[in-house]
Formats: C-alpha cells, sequence, structure tokens
C-alpha cells in the first residue's frame, strides 16, 4: 500500500506522459508570469510617466506603489458589469475575449531561453517551437482586429462604431507592413522558427572587411544580431509594431477629445479590463519579438560558470532576453510621453505610402544582396543599390507636397529664411 | 514536425479563454446591479442619443483600403515561402519575385495615380 | 495513439465547421453570420494543422480570417448592420439554392469517396511538409499559376479602385493642385 503511494507520482507522470505535463507547466507558468508582468508593465508606465512629467506617480500601496496595478484590477471586479440596453448581448460579450485571448498567444513562439534538462527531460525554453514561428505570430496578431471591430459595432453607440471603424483601418494598415518588415528576416536565417532565427544570430561578427580594408580591431565585439544588417526592417516593424497595439503616436482609437474613448467606450468594469490587458499584453509581446527577431533574443554574455553554479547557466539567457524585452517596454512608455497623437490622414500616409514601398524595397534589396554571388555579379549588385538609393534620395528630398501644401505655417518659416 | 507542439498552443488557447469568461462571470457575481435606463443608454457625453448606429455612413476609402489590405496580405503569404526557399531557388527565384512584385508594384502605383491613398480630398 | 487521437480530433473540428456552416446560413443577423464564417474557417484550419501542412492553416488564418471576413465585417459595417433580428434573408431562389447545395455536395463527396477510397494517408511526421517545401513548389511547379495569381491580385485592386473612385479626373495630382489652391488662399 505505502508502495503503492510512493510510486504513484511516477505512475501519474507515465499515465499522462511527461510531454503533457512539460506542456501544461510551460503554459501556466508563462501565462502566470505574464498577468504579473502586465501588472508590473502598467506600474512602471505611470512611473516613469510620472517621473517624465515631474509628478510622484503611484507609491500609495506596496513598496514604491508596486501594488497599484493589482489594487486596480481588483476593484474593476467590483464594478457593475452592465450591457447598454443597444448592446448586442453575444458579441459584447465575446469582444473583450477576443481581444485579449490573440495578445497572449503570441507569447507561444517567444523563446525566452536556452534549454534546461530537467529529470532527464531536455525542456526548451519556448512554448513551442514552431516550424512557422514568424506566420504564426501574424496570424494570431491579425486575429486582434476582431477584438476592436466587434467591440465597437456590438457596443450599439455611434462613438464607439466610428473608433472601430477607424483603428481597423489603422491595424489592417499597419499589418502589411509589419508582415513585410520580417520577410526581410526570414530570408536571411532561411527558417521562420523563432528558435532558428535566435540560433542564427549567435556569436559575432568577424571578418569585417570594409572597402577593402580589414578592421580587426571590431573582430568578436559587434554581435551578430540582425539588427547590424537589417536596420531599415526593424524600424519598419517597430513603427508598425506600435501602431499595431494602437500606442501612442498612433492612439488614434483611443482619440479621448473627439471619440470618448473609442472602440471601448461603452465597456466597464472588468471587461474594459480585458481590453486592458490585451493591450499591454501586446505591448509586452511586440518587444518581444523585436529582441527575438532583431537583438538576438536571450543571445549575451554567458561566459562557462563553475560547476557549482552551473544552473546561472541557463538564468543568464533569461536574464539577457528579460533586460532587451523590458529596454522596448520602456521604449513605449517613452514613445508615449513624447509624442504628440498623428493626425489620420498622415497616419495613412506613413503607412501607404512609406512603410509599405520601403518594405518591398527592402525586401528586394535584401534578395539582392543574398544572392549567389557567382549568378549576380558585384557589378550588378551594386547598380541595384545605386539605383535603390537614388531612388530613396529623390524621395526622401521631395517630401510629401500634400503635407506641406496644407500647411501654411511652414510655407511661410521657408520664405522668410529665403528672405 | 509532430502534433506536439500544438499541444502548448491548445493549452493557453483553452487557459487564457477560460482565464477571461471566469473573471466576468466572477465579476458579474460579485458586482452590484442597479441598472438605469440613463445608464443603459449610449455614451454621448450627456447628450440623449438621436438614432441608432444602422443611421451611420462611412467613407468608401475605408472598404478600399480593407480591400488592398487584403492584396497585400496574399502578396506577404506568398513572400515568406519564397523568402525560406530563397537559397535552393538561387537567381531564378529571385527573377520571378521580382516579376511578381513589378506587377504588384504597377498596381500600387495605380492605386497613388487615383487618389486612392489619399485621405483628405 | 497518436493516428487515434488525430481521428478523435479530426471529428471534434468537422462539428465545429459543420454546426457554424450551418449557423452562417441559418444567423438572422448578418454579422452574426460572418462570426460563424470564422468559426467554419478557423475550424478548417484546424483540421489543416492535424493533417500536418501547417503553412497552409497559417496562410488560412491569416488571409481568410485575418483579411478576408475582415474585409466583409467593413462592408457589412459601412453599408448598414443593425443590431438584433434583422429583417428576412430568404428569398424566392431558396429552393434552388437547397438543390445547387445538394448537387455540390453530391459530386464533390463522389470525387473524394472515388479518388481516395481506400487508401490510408500517412499520419507520420515523414508527411509533413515545411514552408520551404511549400516556396519550392510554388517556385518550380507551379510558377505559372503564381505569376497568374499576380494578374489577378492587379484586376482586384484596378476594380477595387474603379468602384471606389468612380471620377476619373479626380486622381491624386488634381488632389495636390486643389490642396496647393486651398493652402495659398490661407496664407493670403
Amino acid at each position: 500500500m505505502i508502495d503503492w503511494i510512493k510510486q504513484l507520482p511516477g505512475n501519474v507522470i507515465d499515465f499522462i506522459g511527461p510531454e503533457i505535463i512539460i506542456a501544461t507547466a510551460k503554459v501556466v507558468l508563462v501565462f502566470g508570469v505574464l498577468l504579473v508582468t502586465t501588472l508590473l508593465v502598467i506600474w512602471f508606465e505611470r512611473r516613469v510617466i510620472a517621473d517624465m512629467q515631474a509628478r510622484v506617480g503611484p507609491n500609495r500601496w506596496g513598496p514604491f506603489g508596486l501594488f497599484q496595478t493589482l489594487a486596480d484590477g481588483i476593484k474593476l471586479f467590483f464594478k457593475e458589469d452592465f450591457r447598454p440596453a443597444a448592446a448586442d448581448r453575444w458579441t459584447f460579450v465575446i469582444a473583450p475575449v477576443m481581444a485579449m485571448v490573440p495578445a497572449f498567444l503570441a507569447f507561444a513562439v517567444v523563446p525566452l531561453g536556452d534549454h534546461v534538462v530537467i529529470a532527464g527531460h531536455r525542456v526548451d525554453l519556448v512554448m513551442s517551437d514552431l516550424n512557422i514561428g514568424i506566420l504564426y505570430f501574424l496570424a494570431v496578431g491579425s486575429l486582434g482586429v476582431y477584438g476592436v471591430v466587434l467591440a465597437g459595432w456590438a457596443s450599439g453607440s455611434k462613438y464607439p462604431l466610428i473608433g472601430s471603424i477607424r483603428s481597423t483601418a489603422q491595424m489592417i494598415s499597419y499589418e502589411i507592413a509589419l508582415g513585410l518588415s520580417l520577410v526581410p528576416i526570414a530570408l536571411v536565417a532561411g527558417s521562420l522558427s523563432t528558435v532558428d532565427i535566435v540560433a542564427a544570430q549567435a556569436g559575432t561578427y568577424d571578418n569585417i572587411v570594409l572597402f577593402g580594408r580589414d578592421l580587426n580591431f571590431l573582430e568578436g565585439i559587434i554581435p551578430h544580431w540582425f539588427i547590424v544588417q537589417q536596420w531599415p526592417a526593424f524600424l519598419i516593424f517597430l513603427v508598425a509594431g506600435i501602431a499595431e497595439t494602437n500606442r501612442a503616436p498612433f492612439d488614434l482609437p483611443e482619440a479621448e477629445t473627439e471619440l470618448v474613448a473609442g472602440y471601448h467606450t461603452e465597456y466597464s468594469g472588468i471587461r474594459f479590463a480585458m481590453f486592458f490587458l490585451g493591450e499591454y499584453v501586446h505591448v509586452v509581446a511586440i518587444s518581444a519579438m523585436a529582441a527575438t527577431l532583431f537583438f538576438g533574443g536571450w543571445h549575451g554574455w554567458n561566459p562557462a560558470f563553475p560547476a557549482a553554479i552551473d544552473w546561472l547557466r541557463w538564468i543568464v539567457p533569461i536574464f539577457w532576453f528579460t533586460i532587451k524585452t523590458v529596454a522596448f517596454v520602456y521604449l513605449f512608455v517613452w514613445l508615449r510621453a513624447t509624442l504628440p497623437r498623428l493626425r489620420y490622414d498622415r497616419l495613412m500616409w506613413v503607412g501607404w505610402k512609406r512603410l509599405i514601398p520601403g518594405a518591398l524595397v527592402w525586401i528586394v534589396v535584401t534578395a539582392v544582396l543574398n544572392s549567389d554571388p557567382e549568378e549576380v555579379p558585384t557589378s550588378a549588385r551594386l547598380w541595384v543599390m545605386a539605383v535603390v538609393f537614388a531612388i530613396l534620395l529623390a524621395w526622401v528630398w521631395r517630401g510629401d507636397p500634400r503635407l506641406t501644401a496644407l500647411e501654411p505655417w511652414r510655407k511661410k518659416e521657408v520664405t522668410r529664411g529665403t528672405a | 514536425m509532430t502534433l506536439d507542439s500544438y499541444v502548448p498552443i491548445l493549452f493557453l488557447i483553452v487557459l487564457s479563454t477560460l482565464f477571461a469568461v471566469a473573471s466576468i462571470w466572477v465579476s458579474s457575481r460579485i458586482g452590484p446591479r442597479a441598472p438605469t435606463p440613463a445608464k443603459l443608454t449610449p455614451y454621448e457625453s450627456g447628450i440623449v442619443p438621436e438614432g441608432g448606429i444602422e443611421k451611420q455612413r462611412f467613407p468608401v476609402k475605408f472598404y478600399l483600403v480593407a480591400m488592398l489590405f487584403i492584396i497585400f496580405d496574399i502578396e506577404t503569404v506568398f513572400l515568406y515561402p519564397w523568402a525560406v526557399a530563397y537559397d535552393n531557388l538561387k537567381l531564378f527565384g529571385l527573377i520571378e519575385m521580382g516579376v511578381f512584385i513589378a506587377i504588384l508594384l504597377a498596381a500600387y502605383v495605380y492605386v497613388w495615380r487615383r487618389g486612392g491613398l489619399e485621405w483628405v480630398d | 495513439m497518436e493516428a487515434a487521437w488525430q481521428e478523435g480530433l479530426f471529428f471534434v473540428f468537422a462539428t465545429v465547421i459543420t454546426v457554424s456552416a450551418i449557423g452562417v446560413v441559418t444567423a438572422r443577423n448578418v454579422i452574426h453570420a460572418a462570426l460563424f464564417l470564422v468559426a467554419t474557417l478557423i475550424g478548417a484550419a484546424c483540421i489543416y494543422i492535424l493533417m500536418f501542412a501547417e503553412f497552409v492553416a497559417w496562410a488560412q488564418v491569416l488571409v481568410y480570417v485575418g483579411a478576408i471576413v475582415v474585409l466583409m465585417l467593413f462592408g457589412l459595417m459601412l453599408t448598414r448592420a443593425p443590431i438584433g433580428k434583422y429583417g428576412e434573408y430568404d428569398n424566392d431562389q431558396k429552393g434552388l439554392a437547397a438543390i445547387v447545395a445538394a448537387a455540390v455536395f453530391g459530386v464533390t463527396a463522389w470525387v473524394l469517396i472515388d479518388s481516395f477510397e481506400g487508401v490510408e494517408l500517412p499520419t507520420d511526421r515523414v508527411a509533413a511538409t515545411t514552408s520551404k517545401d511549400v516556396g519550392e513548389a510554388i517556385f518550380s511547379s507551379y510558377v505559372l499559376p503564381f505569376e497568374l495569381v499576380s494578374v489577378l491580385l492587379l484586376a482586384a485592386l484596378v476594380g477595387a479602385v474603379v468602384i471606389a473612385r468612380r471620377d476619373e479626373r479626380v486622381t491624386s495630382r488634381t488632389i495636390d493642385a486643389a490642396r496647393r489652391e486651398k493652402a495659398r488662399e490661407e496664407d493670403v
């Protein structure tokens, strides 16, 4: 009898299978960590913005006001959760769920670190290493539109509907730029799996030759992160990513001066909290993706530790990954505190007339640069580059007359300058 | 590939949906419930709402944006397998994708010229 | 063991697809019908995953669920999508539609049974196709269809613009000129 009890855990593991147990543990852990992270990120944002505006920010609950968000969240549970009379019953219920779930799903393909060996089982520190990781990330991201579109329509109110139509148009416009900006990464890494992409960013640049000169002193210093060669793709990804999360300066969906609170005007209590949670998880997801795809993921300084503290070997990568992600979250907050909201026609102008053609041009450039040197001679590459840069220069130089024509003040400034 | 890698994703979908539904349910149990006709009317900054949402009209440009979105989305989907297989496709792949992108760019330029990307008339 | 799971899940997803497909045609509200369509498409994506066609599955989610149904929702909301039950969507051609649907079902079922009867599809990992395989197939065996797709997309784009911008005299140049004129007036 006692033997049977002793063997029970082993039997249970054998019955369910270690894979299922590992998968469950990963999911519960990541989900829990994400919830806590959201609480911390909201606190972080409020503190940082307060600091930038020379205020104090939340500082009552817990050390440095750390528990403020938790208190706010608990408060929202006790709020009245009502549905406007004009609302569509089921869609009104589904919308907040549809806004929250896809944001969490994006995390499934983010590698948080290398692997750990627990009781003889190799556990990769990624929820699931999908063969089509980037495509999964984009597909799940595209589902986020439903939360917005359904919330706006189901509320049965004018401002939410206007807000949702606007933000849907914004999200789908920038989704293309987001999708196109990751194509060069797939091309360079030769894989869509996030784990492979992180692996491709290991090590440092050796043999740096610039204009026939060998720059020996840089050897082993510059990490082999994709940001070095793919910075235009990164810029497009970042701008599109911020627009996807509906954050400042792209927070038109919540332009309170014109649309009350945008698509979630009619939502209150815990359902409103779902939209809020979704937005912040989305911010963390985009930050984590930026770190993974462009900044080497969990790669960083990780020396060989002595056997006694060998466990540091898998803690340190997680540490690097966290640092990089937090840096991007800080960037999000910083942008919100700094930049004013874009006007809608300018938002569409940036997305459609700059980011999308820019991303397409960059894909072609990356493809030409990565072609087989035997098939495409260097002179041909140089010609392509020259033409592309000529077009880009002309384009940037020209600016957009449509926008400058709308601003008499700018023209005055110019004439004053020449007079 | 095995289906193993989809087990965590399935669990994550179930867990996050359960979390959302459970939170809304708990809140509806412990929160107060005192609806009044005024509370349940659409919020329009204190003005009594006039007419429902079916009277709303939107510029057709939004539809055009959604149309453009589909086309570029399909293009993106084609670009990914091309990018991954690029090493094996060699010059042929480059030229093929060049033709594909060129045709779509022609369409893009047409839309631009016809004012399809303009937001202020 | 795995094959059994696969089969069980197939029936789960097939039920989801069937129920939501019936929902699409019986829903009394157009937006609800569109949501049922989303469920149908996601169910189909799940079946693709069960058949190891990962790329097709996620492309389906990205394009159909993330773009095409969004376009439909957009179209519905831009025109008229009232909340609650809205009129009767039935019309005189109900019977004809039923006959056509039954015929399509019959032909498809007959073709599938005729060509795959008794064939066991491999369920092991060897059958898995990666996005690399898909890319190589598109760009070697299916080049012509692929390039034709771009012409199709071109036609769709031009069509959309022609519908949305009826007035041929309005181009980005004329809009430009009008703006300059306006700015000049404001300047004075």
